[in-house]
């Protein structure tokens, strides 16, 4: 039997499911489909940062957007997902590279986004009194935070099929074709079809947008992650490194979580990563350097989540540019947590109306087809 | 609660949250706390209860101490050493530190 | 023995020196493999064979020929020319075969050409009414102590509690050595008479029968048994008191030492995080790495022997190890002398025998493994039955979906005390199978090192590691 539905949603991370979410509260009716369950990859064990610092451009209006969607998600989503806003600092390692920061705020403020501002070096020893003291100084956001990322996209899928949407795990999409005015989308539980669809497969993105020729250049990344045991209270901002790969965070329960990049062997037909300790090696050098305070502490765990990364380092939000109805939203590079709950409502607007305020120019997917003359729409 | 059988070998004093504790050469620092003993090592992180050497073959993470400064060691695969230091550890407070 | 004392490469890296690990050590370093065994405890025998060259017990008959057995094998072993490090903790184990390995505060990262994973057992979760309390510790906990510090239980009151071979091993060897065991308490379901009697034939043919007929004879001559269906232990910062039901009456009993025992299950932490396929064995209640008769897993170049295949006890365990040191001397050098394996097959067959009956004698009771209420489950993370029940009844489905509503497997243990616990709990609530429902995604660091120990790996390692990806 052929299933039918307003919107084919395919993807259950946090993208997919803010997206099912913001469709059903536009009262229309989507079906997602997720291969594995809600957050098995990168959605739901990334590193749970909710950062506006630091980021590109043309990513930076979704990033804002969003922000003001985490700050009431409990409203949203039923659920306040772990949210505590601490801020997100970024941390100089030296004078130079302060000195870039300085630009960067600077040609930002010019740009007309003030969220980002530059920390000197007492500032930052507020901030951060267990930093080491070769830091001259950084660049605070301070409405940014982190939050639980497996409970914030089961809060979202959760949400979603209060108000209407239909979701469907363990399900994998095998092909999607036109069909009349519809798209029909083959799955391994039978076809679904519907008018519109959206590509929020993360990691396996590239083999839906291929089926569409719009093929693109994503690689499959599995970004590294440890975690101590209990710590003391001695941190409460996020910290991030740009000159060096490190994002540094406490969180409520005292353990600290560290990340920042380092890329484990991603099997993304095996759901599997193989660990690098070479390079946890390095973050755990550069922790040890920057924050003598945890020499001692344990690592418990480390673990790598799936996900997709695009040369340019930003994502694709989007329409298809070969196939009227399909609507792409992944690759979002190691830092799309944060951007979840925006690029879901704007996802929605673009598949209700057909266009959206929020800028997202510069994320289309026009920007990877070898035809350079097609014009990027938003 | 343990005696031990065989008396003799090398005694090694060990300091225990500041107490000086008598223990014998090829102790491991958890059966040196049981043989003198010593209720209990730690107290959780989550609700502060206290807790002692359970399995004594490393897997269970009860009888976590820091042992010269270092925090969370397993008191069960760590063998005494004459003049060493070892603190319970309390809940989350100290916890790894 | 430092870290950086060890080779980058070997042939076999032996993980474990219980009696699997020493007898593949000794078999592979005799065909000529450069080999190197790792055990985290400060000497040889594992838990079995626990102290067997350090003992302060010189009195043999306290702990018995089946232990005594055991010196054979570490003088094998360490006459073999393998390299054996001990105090060596194995954190990471890749399916490339990479080895991160601690030794005295620093960590290497070797190279092997073949593993045996020799991990052995631990025991079963005993999750009951205060078993996290001081004075609540596992028998095989008082062995250890017995072995390798001649420390006997001598309190007010010590009781001996659970199921399973083991418990009457240890009740005769506390009463051998003039230890103070006051009571013990046969957790034995009855009914599990029926499941067995099948396999009694089997059982009187093995060597299994008249140790154990005899075992139990010298208990129950010196020891109060009492067959219980219910167990509690009560106390607010210590034990105080064990409670326990017999013959439907409920008894409280002022203790200072409460022994639990329940079994023993394969140690598969290692073993999973390096990727193998692990299959759950309905008979053990536990779940068991999938092998060949070579025990070679399902990744390449990684052989599980001993307990940590299923558990057979520890004259098996070495059996088992042979196999798979020569199966690995036969992958890497054909030409090499190795022992004949078809012997060892015979002696496998028939110690093997008689484990039928005694898996479904000792099967624990469903109320012993599965608790209510607000017993822990979780001792790290203290993460009680009734929140895995209710989340699972909410719609959880699987142990990794729990831990990340519960944090319960999250914490230093990395699962091994509540693992079995919450997989059981959720089939249960969800009217399916334990191997339906699958057991913790297990990642390295399957020890937890601490972030000192992680940056003080060889930078020039790190470099022509990541040179070489």
């Amino acid at each position: 039997m052929t299933r039918t539905a307003d919107v084919v949603v395919i993807g259950g991370g946090i993208h997919g499911c803010s997206t099912a979410l913001h469709l059903a509260l536009r009262g229309l009716k989507p079906i997602l489909v997720e291969k594995d369950y809600a957050g098995r990859h990168a959605s739901g064990v990334n590193a749970g940062g909710v950062r506006q610092l630091a980021r590109h451009v043309a990513e930076i209006p979704l990033s804002i957007a969003s922000m003001a969607l985490w700050e009431r998600i409990e409203e949203l989503v039923g659920d306040d997902c772990g949210f505590a806003s601490h801020g997100t600092v970024l941390v100089a390692e030296s004078e130079e590279e302060l000195a870039g920061f300085r630009a960067r705020v600077e040609d930002l403020r010019l740009k007309g986004f003030t969220h980002e501002e530059l920390l000197d070096r007492r500032e930052l020893k507020e901030l951060v009194p267990a930093v080491s003291d070769h830091c001259p100084g950084g660049v605070v956001s301070r409405r940014d935070g982190a939050a639980d990322p497996f409970r914030t996209t089961q809060a979202f899928r959760r949400r979603a099929v209060e108000k209407g949407a239909e979701i469907i795990e363990g399900v994998r999409v095998s092909g999607l074709a036109r069909s009349g005015s519809a798209w029909r989308v083959e799955t391994s539980d039978g076809p679904i079809e519907a008018p519109k669809v959206v590509n929020a497969a993360g990691a396996w993105a590239d083999r839906i947008a291929a089926q569409l020729g719009e093929p693109v250049p994503l690689e499959v990344i599995a970004p590294m992650l440890m975690v101590t045991s209990r710590l003391p209270e001695f941190i409460a901002p996020v910290v991030i490194l740009r000159s060096r790969k490190l994002s540094f965070k406490q969180l409520g329960n005292g353990t600290v979580v560290i990340g920042g990049g380092h890329l484990a062997e991603p099997h993304r037909d095996e759901n599997r990563t193989v660990l690098d300790w070479p390079k946890l090696a390095i973050s755990a050098r550069t922790v040890w350097e920057l924050f003598p305070v945890m020499r001692e502490a344990t690592i418990v765990r480390a673990w790598a989540g799936i996900e997709a990364s695009m040369p340019d380092e930003i994502p694709v939000v989007g329409l298809s540019t070969t196939s009227e109805g399909v609507f792409h939203q992944f690759g979002f590079c190691g830092h799309g947590f944060q951007l979840g709950p925006a690029t879901g409502a704007v996802m929605a607007e673009l598949v209700a109306t057909g266009s959206t305020n929020t800028p997202i120019d510069g994320l289309g997917i026009a920007r990877f087809l070898p035809d350079r003359a097609r014009p990027a729409r938003s | 609660m343990f005696k031990r059988l065989v008396e003799g070998g090398t005694a090694v004093t060990l300091t225990v949250d500041g107490t000086p504790v008598e223990a014998r050469a090829g102790d491991s620092v958890a059966a040196a706390l049981l043989a003198a003993g010593i209720g209990h090592c730690r107290t959780t992180p989550v609700t502060g209860a206290p807790r002692a050497p359970y399995c004594l073959m490393g897997v269970c993470f009860d009888c976590l101490v820091t042992i010269d400064g270092v925090g969370s060691r397993q008191a069960c695969l760590v063998p005494v050493r004459d003049g060493m230091t070892v603190e319970s550890q309390q809940g989350k407070r100290e916890a790894g530190r | 023995m430092n870290a950086a004392d060890l080779a980058s490469t070997y042939d076999l890296v032996v993980i474990g020196g219980g009696p699997a690990g020493l007898a593949a050590a000794a078999v592979a370093a005799r065909a000529g493999l450069s080999t190197v065994l790792f055990d985290e405890n400060p000497g040889v025998g594992g838990q079995i064979y626990r102290a067997i060259a350090s003992t302060p017990l010189k009195d043999r008959a306290i702990l018995g020929d089946d232990y005594w057995a055991g010196e054979a094998l570490a003088a094998e072993a360490g006459a073999s020319g393998a390299l054996i490090v001990t105090g060596a903790t194995v954190w990471s184990l890749d399916p490339g075969l990479g080895v991160g390995v601690s030794i005295a505060g620093a960590a290497r990262l070797i190279q092997a050409r073949r593993i045996i994973i020799a991990t052995g057992s631990l025991e079963r979760p005993f999750p009951i009414d205060g078993w996290t309390l001081p004075g609540v510790m596992t028998a095989g906990a008082a062995q250890t102590a017995l072995k390798a510090q001649g420390l006997v239980p001598d309190g007010c009151t010590t009781v001996l509690a659970g199921t399973g071979p083991l418990l009457w091993l240890l009740a005769a060897q506390i009463v051998r050595a003039g230890g103070k065991l006051d009571m013990l308490l046969d957790a034995t379901p009855g009914a599990n008479w029926q499941r067995a009697a099948i396999h009694l034939p089997d059982f009187v043919l093995s060597p299994y029968f008249s140790k154990g007929m005899s075992l139990l004879q010298e208990v129950r001559g010196r020891v109060p048994v009492v067959r219980v269906d219910g167990l509690k232990a009560v106390g607010e910062d210590r034990l105080r008191e064990v409670v326990y039901r017999a013959k439907g009456r409920e008894h409280r009993l002022a203790a200072d030492l409460l022994l639990l025992h329940q079994g023993v299950v394969p140690n598969v932490n290692l073993a999973l995080a390096a990727g193998v396929t692990h299959r759950w064995n309905e008979r053990q209640l536990c779940f068991e790495p999938v092998v060949d008769a070579d025990f070679a897993t399902s990744v390449p170049g990684i052989a599980v022997a001993g307990d940590g295949a299923g558990i057979a006890g520890g004259a098996v365990a070495a059996e088992r190890g042979r196999l798979a040191a020569i199966a690995a001397v036969r992958a890497l050098d054909p030409s090499a002398r190795v022992p004949d394996a078809q012997p060892i097959r015979q002696r496998l067959q028939r110690e093997e025998r008689g484990r039928a009956f005694l898996d479904w004698l000792y099967r624990p009771h469903d109320a012993l493994r599965r608790p209510n209420g607000d017993t822990l489950v979780c001792r790290c993370e203290e993460v009680t039955a009734r929140q895995v029940r209710d989340t699972a009844r909410l719609g959880c489905e699987g142990p990794n979906q729990m831990k990340a509503f519960l944090r319960c497997g999250m914490g230093p243990c990395q699962g091994r005390l509540c693992g079995l616990t919450v997989t059981e709990l959720i089939a249960a609530e969800r009217g399916t199978t334990p191997e339906a429902v699958g057991y913790y995604r297990l990642r390295p660091p399957v020890k937890p090192i601490t972030l000192g120990e992680l940056a003080s790996l060889p930078k020039s390692e790190a470099e022509r590691k990541a040179v070489e990806r």
